[in-house]
């Protein structure tokens, strides 16, 4: 358990992806392989041994301890966390090992605590004994293990490290691919040495049917090298905005599977009703959206109902969801990735025409002539709810992740607005010593002819060179106007250009807007404060896109 | 029976001796238990401070007249003021701090000002002084605040310092006690050079004169300008976090010691990537055993967590006051 607890410790106290990453592969480079296995699925938070709730622990500790109820109160509204507060408490009364610098006494690995030890905890009914078995525990811990330990028993065991960079340490210290780390890992729902050797094996290892092909990812189209453009050589379509997904039809039961790679079939009962007749051993790839009476909605309202488990009846009546499929990689149960786009095509054409449903669709080939018919078709992609075009050639392969050239992707121009940088703030970690978190601000104008006031309507962090973020620094650090914890409020005086990708109605914000994944487009030395964009000029922006939709 | 200390506007008071103690509006005879900016300020007539602390003090109260001439007591030794007899005894805090033991009629009070039981080779130890009545701090009189020892502590800090040698590692304490503290512990495990913020430079320099043994250190300031920090070790007060100071190092890694960051959620908050626990007060056992060890039957509480302390000292059978002062609940340097 010491490893792990140093993992912990490891990876909470830093912000730095690249510290983070090496800290797991120092873990993985140690530890057994069943170990690991563990620690993979507590870090990913996909598998946790929960044999008590923390109100559980709390009582266990008062009946071992006959601690008065009133103190242990006043300590856990202090810390806000009762495992936390547990494990100060068992230092405090010295039901803890002590720190000594050297110091090693005999342990139980990681895998031990959570195959064994923790499940025998919980098939304990007398509280009594079960009490007595968590002192006994705690007495050969440090306080930061009894931290960790109760965490683990309660199942609320977290830490500040995404999936991704897990599967980049895991990728980077064995040498393998990491989308095939990505796709081995959908399939283990439990822990064991064997599960671990599958997930970093250099051998193709045959996969469970509810799991999804790793997805091909397109490049932007600006970055091709070979700039010839023949039209009949590619396949041309809207690229919606919504999420995209596999929905996979083998052992008479649908999944759907978000390009996180998460199974999100219970969250979209409605679509796996709809795909319920797929054939056997289908595999198709596409865009879910929020299509009501045939017409796509904004990505907004396919946001209620992303992050639901179980959506209500309302919400499925108000906020049906369709899909629209680009690609079919499984047709009669056989892997069809290495055909041409042309054939996988017609594959899925096949599939979807005999279900004919109202809410499921096949993405529309469009046809241009050339280059400049491409660019035009691009700037009317607003018009049919697109975000731009995806172009990928017609003799492609379905390829693992974002490898080759035959599939681009080319985006509108995103929308934009001058506005007045208005808030300051300090980054963390690395970048705590400069201020790179900005709020910016339009003008609102007062319709009964009033001055006009400067409301804020975006934070951005990104956007700025390393030399323009020097000179901001310097120069907001001399004109702040008055702090407020952390932030700073700052002179108008400097105008941004802040791209977006949408924009939508907010009774959160007091601009009454919101703006998505704003970012810093370039510093306008050109424009004077006065000449910043207005509220009402956003606002205008806001109903074009409502009109269009 | 007259009470030996009570609680004015200007702060605690002993009537028998028409004196002061640790006055937030000094005005006449003021005795200061320790140089820390809460406890000793300007505008007495007359100060009176152990003689071990006497240079930190006057070096705090540095523009002011009457603080040059102040009186420096040996600890243990007894002098009469009116009518109380006076003496300072070491509070283990940060050098020189005391408590005040004020003897009128027979009657024995103790005001300790701020105080610890955890050994700092930095100060001279806590003294239990038997007494009838104790104030004492409850600054972090929570079960949850246990200290480790200094040496754990200083390891920890070498350990993090040590563990990215490519970046300078920036702590923040505050530059009265816990600069020194970490100077001293560390020199026991260690012979490098650590950097000091300007604010630490002149408080070190007394602690080095009173004869405390710590690592050699030099001024951020007398370094040259092209000097890389890399693998270095700089002390800096908490003021100085996020300021314009810290351009001056390429790409920190930075740490805070304080008692606070004994919970995580404080840690969390302060931005801080690390956090140490280091305090120069009482931790709750040490609170408890304090209070048991002066036999007082009365103990006032002044700033911090007063509330479960006092509950607690109640259910024992004591008798409970509190005086609400203007000392700080936060460590102050
Ligand atoms: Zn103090």
């Amino acid at each position: 358990m010491k490893a792990f607890v140093k993992l912990f410790e490891d990876l909470d106290s830093t912000t730095s992806t690249l510290e983070k990453v090496s800290a797991l592969k120092l873990y993985f480079s140690k530890t057994s392989h069943s170990d690991s296995m563990w620690a993979v699925l507590l870090l990913t938070g996909k598998l946790s041994k929960r044999v008590l709730t923390s109100r559980n622990l709390r009582d266990l500790f008062l009946i071992a301890t006959k601690y008065p109820e009133w103190l242990l109160e006043e300590c856990a509204s202090q810390v806000g966390d009762t495992a936390e507060t547990l494990s100060l408490l068992a230092q405090s009364l010295n039901l803890s090992r002590t720190f000594s610098i050297h110091s090693s006494s005999e342990e139980f690995n990681l895998s031990q605590w959570m195959d064994l030890r923790i499940p025998e905890l919980a098939v304990i009914d007398d509280q009594e004994e079960q009490a007595r078995i968590l002192i006994s525990w705690w007495k050969t811990l440090l306080s930061s293990e009894i931290f960790i330990l109760n965490k683990l028993m309660t199942g609320a065991f977290r830490v500040g490290v995404s999936e991704k960079l897990v599967i980049r340490a895991l990728s980077e210290h064995f040498e393998i691919p990491s989308d095939q780390v990505a796709h081995r890992l959908i399939g283990i729902k439990k822990a064991g040495a064997e599960n671990f050797t599958k997930l970093i094996s250099k051998d193709f290892v045959e996969v469970s049917f509810s799991q999804p092909y790793p997805f091909c990812l397109a490049h932007s189209f600006s970055d091709r090298t070979n700039l010839d453009f023949k039209p009949e050589d590619w396949c041309i379509e809207w690229k919606y905005d919504g999420i995209r997904a596999q929905v996979i039809k083998r052992n008479q039961q649908v999944w759907i599977w978000s390009r996180g790679e998460e199974d999100i079939t219970a969250g979209f009962p409605d679509l796996a009703e709809a795909f319920k007749d797929l054939p056997e051993g289908s595999v198709i790839d596409g865009e879910i959206l929020v299509l009501k009476n045939g017409e796509i909605q904004l990505f907004q309202d396919l946001q209620k109902r992303l992050g639901r488990k179980k959506p209500s009846a309302a919400i499925l009546k108000t906020h049906p969801a369709g899909f629209v499929g680009y690609d079919c990689l499984e047709f009669n149960g056989v892997d069809r990735r290495q055909e041409s786009l042309r054939a996988r095509r017609d594959y899925l054409k096949k599939i979807i025409s005999n279900l004919s449903l109202s809410q499921i669709k096949i993405s529309e080939e469009q046809t241009v002539t050339g280059l400049d018919q491409l660019e035009s078709l691009r700037s009317e992609a607003r018009n049919h709810q697109a975000e731009g075009l995806m172009i990928k050639g017609w003799d492609s392969i379905y390829t693992v992740g974002r490898k080759t050239g035959s599939w681009w992707k080319h985006k509108v121009d995103p929308l934009s607005l001058d506005a007045v940088l208005l808030y300051a703030q300090a980054g963390t970690g690395r970048r705590a010593n400069l201020y790179t978190d900005y709020t910016f601000a339009l003008w609102d104008n007062d319709p009964d002819g009033g001055d006009k006031k400067l409301v804020t309507f975006a934070k951005a962090y990104s956007g700025l060179d390393q030399n323009e973020i020097n000179k901001l620094d310097h120069w907001i650090r001399r004109n702040t106007k008055e702090k407020f914890g952390p932030v700073r409020s700052l002179e108008p005086e400097h105008v941004f250009e802040i791209a977006f990708e949408g924009i939508s109605k907010s009774d959160r914000h007091k601009s009454g807007i919101a703006v998505r994944f704003p970012r810093i487009l370039r510093w306008r030395h050109d424009k004077k404060v006065e000449d910043a964009d207005t509220l009402q000029t956003a606002l205008a922006l806001l109903k074009s896109q409502e009109i269009l939709s | 029976m007259k009470d030996v200390i009570v609680l004015s506007k200007n702060g605690l008071y002993c009537p028998a001796g028409d004196f002061y103690i640790d006055p937030w509006k000094p005005i006449e005879t003021s005795f200061i238990t320790h140089a820390h900016s809460d406890h000793a300020r300007s505008g007495a007539q007359k100060y009176y401070t152990s003689l071990r602390g006497l240079s930190l003090f006057k070096h705090r109260l540095k523009g002011y007249a009457n603080a040059q001439d102040a009186v420096g007591v040996p600890f243990g030794k007894k002098i009469k003021i009116n009518e109380a007899w006076v003496s300072f005894h070491s509070a283990g805090h940060i050098l020189g701090s005391a408590q005040l033991r004020v003897e009128v009629k027979n009657k024995v009070w103790v005001a300790s000002g701020d105080y610890k039981r955890t050994p700092d080779p930095s100060c001279d130890p806590f003294e239990v002084v038997r007494c009838d009545a104790f104030i004492s701090e409850a600054t972090f009189a929570l079960p949850i605040y246990q200290w480790e020892s200094g040496e754990v502590t200083a390891q920890k800090i070498k350990d993090w310092w040590h563990s990215d040698r490519s970046r300078p590692s920036i702590l923040f304490c505050y530059s009265l006690g816990k600069a020194q503290r970490v100077l001293a512990e560390l020199k026991k495990i260690s012979d490098e050079t650590v950097y000091l913020h300007g604010a630490a430079v002149g408080l070190t320099d007394i602690y080095r004169a009173e004869g405390i043994d710590m690592l050699q250190t030099l001024p951020v300031s007398e370094v040259p300008k092209d000097f890389d920090f890399a693998g270095c070790l700089i002390l800096a007060p908490p003021s100085a976090h996020r300021s314009s100071w810290m351009k001056r190092f390429k790409e920190p890694q930075t740490a805070f010691g304080s008692g606070w960051m004994q919970v995580r959620g404080a840690r969390r908050r302060g931005g801080y990537e690390k956090g140490f626990i280091l305090s120069d007060h009482a931790d709750w056992n040490e609170l408890i055993q304090t209070i048991d060890e002066t036999g007082a039957q009365k103990i006032i509480l002044t700033h911090g967590r007063e509330d479960v302390l006092a509950r607690v000292l109640r259910e024992k059978g004591l008798e409970v006051a509190h005086f609400t002062t203007e000392y700080s609940d936060e460590e102050i340097g």
